[in-house]
């Protein structure tokens, strides 16, 4: 039998540029879903500090460590990005393959969130991590230092994709009329 | 006419457009309307009811006259208000609302037969023979009446909607909001102004005011420069705010496209929803008209409009102008055009004591009792209680007094107030909750005023805000008092218009309240005054004064009609962007999707997932043979199936399988780990909620297999039980649909299949039936479930959603050595109604575990979910409609899904319905086999009975039989 084939979710997709917003594909090598056993979640905070060198971060924000990084996803559950983990007293599970995952960069991307995503993009930060809308998807929100990732359920990716740019073209147009 | 040298507008840009035809020349920075007037258009429409000539009457979004077509084909665009169409190359607008031409059109008949149109008229009219009303008389008056039409096509233009959030949101960018703003900005408030207009200053740009010693359009243009530098402000033109709506909330719909040639991917409209912590609304005042026989004739106008588009524009609306006004306001009208050269052939004024001077004829203790002419002004008469004369004219400014722009102020069903001195109705303070309202919104006229309630209003939201704002240099401008005396109708004879978009004269609404509708609501319903597009923002405070007069009270006891959302139109589109097409939902792809849709299968929705239905071969014409041979290859040889679309949930926790066990209507505390079970679960209610085989993968690690339908319903259920119901069980869980790409591999030689995939060699023993547990496939790990929903022989095997296209194909090329291959939901479908398994066409939410026959899968040795509510009565015994099988016994064979059951000779009436189909297919080795509901159905094995499908019209006989056709031992499954 031949090979097995690895293909990613925006595969063939991306990236795209429109104006002066950039949309490409972010692959991680892991995705790991980490949920604390009632009563457990220092202990887990600590091994992950020991493991990752970042302990689980307060709800709605991310954190970097030495290696990875981890990010509160919902009520008793973060995901941790690119690190190999030891044996945890929580739940965990591979979310690797789950994710459509897209960084959003360039100079008007709150612009481009505001017409499908109903969060207030100026009150957050750095790190912060929201689970909202893009549009009618369910998704996870980090906000980086130049724009912003977002994760929807693998099999959204190319409505994710159509949805953002067409709203990143719309945007391009918009700056056009403007000037 | 236009006026060199005056004006706002870029007189070295030329812009060519075309109205009703012709082509006319005006420049950047014009309104249609000022283009037009500047041609000498005065007849731009015609009117709603009675199709009489009708011109442009003010400068603003309240334009009712003005309203014309733009675009073509899919994308045509009705009612936009001329006063509000920027200029721009191309555009190409079409009067509305006649038949023949603008100028002569045939539906001008109905303003002869006037007497007989009156407010109600086709309540009493129309009445009878009944059957004629939707038949003839409604399409006759739907034609000839109404504003605007539908190109009927689903539009192609596109919409946007968006999110904004500020501290302080200002509606109106008039000298009250430029000044709110600045005082917010300063305090370091995040600000957001909105204006309708693409030039902020509101008034000043139509003025002569000077603030600071500048001309006001200068000083506001300065201030719209300043606020645009601020990180903190946000300066939206072109957008009105529609409506204030709960928790701070604002709707506003943008304007983005319609004043350039060509979007290049931008929206037409763009509809914001604005979440503010306080607002300051600044939105101004609107000068209201005076009601006088034909005074709707083109070249009647408000008089503030006049001082608009001569301030504004450079264009004089006529050569000789007459004015007529009963408050000092109306003074400027006269002494800028006369200052710009313009001749006043009179001044009106209805108040005897009015102190207006100038180089003009004036009359004071009169009124314009009649406008001379048809499709322009000829004349007016001028009149007092015992004389009236004519005076020749083309042009009247009117004005009755300004009203403040209260609409938003009284979205939360507030009403407002009456305030004698300015004879108009002002907000009350904290009708919405978090707003201010400031200037000329609030009563106050003077520009110093309003610059003054700008300032103050925006400190007292900071101050709700705990922000103490420091106040900005007050500016140096004109305080003017603002003396008025109400004057709503001139008495006499012929109609005098009170609102011009709906046709509704003094008389109508007179005849409202003679017809005893003497509620203010009752009479605009009566007359439709205050309905269309501009919703009776000319004409409402007018109309109710004659009511009030009408009826013998008090304007403030009469009241006001409630002020409802939007201010101003916003388009449907705009409100539902990107909700055309695909947009409507968002699609779900499986990873086997692009390779399905490769090999021709066409795809049907689950949810918003894709399924391939078959997958065709070249000879094949019709679905049923590829249905049927994909059934066929599955029962000989081995089949593949995409089934990542169930729902898979992770559950782990030393409590999951006392979890599970609560959720379950059976047990799963008892499962052995490396097994799997089919579960049952109910609703709180007692019915069934969905269905699913969960494995154990470790003590205290299970995966759930829900169905594609009940995935997200599933994982909400299980989230509900565990906050609420047991918070203190220690469980996780977490969806794992989309890490895994899963498929069936069913047939008899299905684990031959696997064996040429699989790193390692499976057996009976190692995976028997309902066995589980790891394996891989090229290294890769995956998982592997003997499970069957055909009733083969069959597996499902989970590899990472990477691999998914991959390993598709690997099982495709494999299964073809085998002679086997892909099938689709088609087949799937048969195959499962051939072994009576049911899918949420049986569980659709109205059964219970005892109608699908599985009440003894409620676990009698503990308690779950749904189980005292499933006792119920009524919910179990032989009322209950029970599934069973369906067979077609005489000629015709057909059996259709819907369709309902009855005894042979009982009528087909809803009465006499013993039961339903919910699933049919055609069975290659059975014929036509079916599941369905029936009453105390499980003991009518055998009973002939009539299926009626009255949508199709077709009449079947069935008997009832078993449920079971294929393998009722399930050894094949097993073997």
């Amino acid at each position: 039998m031949a090979k097995l084939v690895a293909k990613s979710p925006c595969a063939g997709l991306l990236p795209v540029t429109h104006g002066r917003v950039t949309l490409r594909e972010l692959t991680f090598d892991r995705i790991t879903s980490v949920a604390p056993f009632k009563g457990k979640e220092k202990v887990v905070s600590s091994a992950l500090e020991k493991a990752v060198g970042a302990g689980l971060p307060d709800i709605g924000r991310l954190v970097t460590g030495r290696e990875g990084q981890i990010c509160w996803t919902q009520q008793e559950q973060y995901f941790v990005f690119d690190a190999e983990l030891p044996r945890l007293n929580a739940a965990v599970t591979d979310q690797s393959d789950a994710w459509a995952c897209v960084a959003l960069e360039g100079d008007g991307t709150r612009d481009v969130l505001a017409r499908l995503c109903p969060l207030n993009f100026c009150a957050m930060t750095e790190g912060d991590v929201a689970r909202s809308l893009i549009g009618h998807m369910s998704a996870i929100i980090i906000w980086r230092s130049d724009g912003y990732d977002l994760m929807v359920f693998r099999a959204f990716a190319p409505t994710l994709v159509h949805e953002l740019e067409t709203i990143m073209r719309s945007i391009a147009a918009q700056a056009q009329i403007a000037s | 006419m236009r006026l060199a040298g005056k004006g706002l507008i870029d007189s070295t840009k030329e812009v060519a457009f075309r109205f009703n035809g012709t082509t006319y020349r005006g420049f950047k920075g014009d309104t249609m309307a000022s283009a037009l007037l500047a041609n000498d258009v005065k007849l731009v429409a015609r009117s709603f009811k009675y199709h009489r000539p009708r011109g442009i009457m003010s400068d603003g979004s309240q334009e009712p006259n003005g309203l014309v077509e733009l675009h073509r084909g899919n994308q045509i665009t009705p009612n936009v208000r001329l006063t509000q169409q920027e200029l721009h190359a191309g555009l190409d607008a079409r009067p509305q609302n006649y038949w023949g031409s603008l100028e002569w059109d045939l539906l001008e008949m109905n303003d002869l037969l006037s007497p007989f149109l009156s407010a109600g008229f086709y309540y009493k009219t129309f009445m009878w023979p009944k059957a004629f009303w939707e038949k003839l008389y409604e399409p006759v008056i739907r034609r000839a009446a109404g504003l605007g039409k539908l190109s009927m096509q689903p539009n192609s233009d596109y919409h946007e909607k968006a999110f904004a959030f500020c501290d302080v949101l200002v509606v109106g960018g008039g000298p009250t909001g430029l000044m709110a703003a600045l005082t917010a900005a300063e305090a370091g408030a995040d600000v957001i102004l909105c204006d309708e207009d693409f030039l902020i200053g509101g008034r000043l740009n139509a003025e002569t005011y000077e603030i600071d010693g500048k001309p006001g359009s200068v000083w506001a243009a300065e201030m719209h420069a300043r606020l645009a530098g601020m990180s903190n402000v946000r300066v939206m033109t072109r957008t009105t705010v529609t409506g204030a709506y709960d928790g701070g909330t604002y709707g506003a719909v943008e304007r983005v496209s319609h004043h350039v040639a060509h979007a290049a991917g931008a929206p037409v409209e763009t509809f914001w929803r604005i979440v503010a912590k306080g607002c300051v609304y600044a939105a101004g005042a609107m000068e209201r008209p005076i009601a006088f026989r034909n005074n709707d004739r083109p070249g009647v106008m408000m008089a503030s409009a006049m001082r608009g588009y001569l301030n504004r524009y450079g264009v004089s609306p006529g050569k000789r102008v007459v004015i007529l006004g009963n408050n000092d306001d109306t003074f400027r009208t006269a002494h800028d055009l006369a200052a710009a050269g313009v001749h006043i052939a009179a001044y009106v004024d209805s108040r005897h004591d009015a102190q207006i001077t100038g180089d003009f004829p004036i009359y004071t203790g009169r009124v314009v009792s009649n406008v001379k002419g048809r499709a322009t002004i000829e004349g007016v008469t001028i009149s007092s209680h015992d004389h009236s004369e004519d005076v020749m004219a083309d042009c009247l400014g009117i004005s009755g007094g300004w009203n403040p722009t209260v609409h938003l102020a009284c979205h939360m069903n507030g009403r407002p107030q009456w305030n004698e001195s300015i004879a108009g109705f002002i907000p009350v303070p904290g009708m919405v909750p978090g707003m201010e309202v400031a200037g000329a919104a609030g009563g106050t006229f003077s520009t110093h005023g309003c610059l003054k309630s700008g300032i103050f209003r925006a400190k007292e939201v900071l101050k709700a805000q705990g922000i103490t704002a420091r106040a900005p240099r007050m500016p140096q401008a004109e305080d003017a008092p603002y003396l008025i005396k109400p004057l709503w109708a001139v008495p006499g004879k012929g109609r005098a218009w009170l609102d011009f978009q709906n046709d509704v004269t003094v008389k109508d609404v007179k005849l409202a309240a003679q017809e005893n509708m003497r509620s203010v609501e009752h009479m605009k319903r009566y007359t439709t005054q205050g309905m269309a597009p501009d919703q009776g923002k000319n004409s409402n405070v007018g109309a109710l004064a004659v009511l009030a007069d009408a009826t013998g009270r008090e304007i403030p006891e009469t009241g006001t009609t409630t002020f409802r959302p939007p201010y101003t139109p916003v388009s449907i589109a705009a409100m539902g962007a990107y909700g055309q097409g695909d947009g409507f939902a968002p699609q779900r792809f499986t990873t086997s999707d692009a390779e399905s849709r490769r090999m021709g299968a066409p795809m049907i929705e689950a949810g918003l997932w894709y399924r391939p239905s078959y997958f065709p071969k070249d000879d094949e014409t019709h679905w049923r043979q590829s249905c049927d041979r994909e059934v066929k290859m599955v029962r000989s040889s081995v089949g593949i199936c995409d089934i990542s679309t169930l729902g898979k949930i992770d559950i782990q926790g030393t409590d999951a399988a006392a979890f599970l066990d609560f959720v379950y209507t059976n047990s799963f505390s008892t499962l052995k780990v490396g097994r799997g079970r089919y579960g049952l679960m109910l609703r709180e209610d007692g019915h069934v909620l969905d269905d699913g085989t969960t494995a154990r993968l470790a003590e205290d690690h299970f995966v759930m297999t829900t169905t594609t339908a009940a995935a997200g319903l599933v994982m909400r259920h299980l989230e509900f039980v565990h906050q609420c119901l047991r918070p203190d069980w220690d469980v996780r869980f977490i969806s794992v649909t989309e890490q895994w790409a899963q498929f069936a591999v069913a047939g008899p030689r299905s684990r031959e299949l696997l064996n040429r995939v699989l790193d390692k060699d499976i057996d009976n023993d190692s995976f028997p039936f309902m066995g589980c547990g790891e394996v891989s496939v090229e290294g890769v790990n995956g998982r592997l479930f003997r499970i069957s929903f055909s009733g083969e022989h069959a597996y499902e095997i989970a590899i990472p959603a990477r691999y998914g296209d991959s390993i598709f194909k690997a099982l495709l090329a494999e299964a073809k050595v085998l002679e086997g291959g892909a099938y689709g939901m088609e087949a799937l479908n048969v195959m499962r109604i051939e072994k009576g398994f049911i899918t949420h066409a049986e569980i659709h939410g109205r059964v219970t575990a005892y109608d699908i026959g599985m009440e003894r899968m409620i676990a009698a040795n503990k308690d779950c979910i749904g189980k005292t509510a499933a006792m119920r009565e009524g919910l179990w015994g032989d009322e209950r409609e029970q599934l069973v099988g369906l067979q077609p016994v005489g000629a015709v064979r057909e059996m259709n899904a819907g369709a309902f059951l009855f005894e042979t000779d009982a009528e087909a009436v809803s009465a006499n319905q013993q039961g339903y189909t919910t699933s049919v297919g055609f069975s290659p080795e059975k014929g036509m086999i079916g599941m369905g509901f029936l009453k105390n159905g499980r003991n009518r094995k055998g009973e002939t009975l009539k299926l009626v499908d009255h949508i199709r019209n077709v009449e079947t006989l069935v008997v009832v039989s078993d449920l079971v056709v294929f393998d009722p031992k399930g050894e094949k499954a097993r073997g």
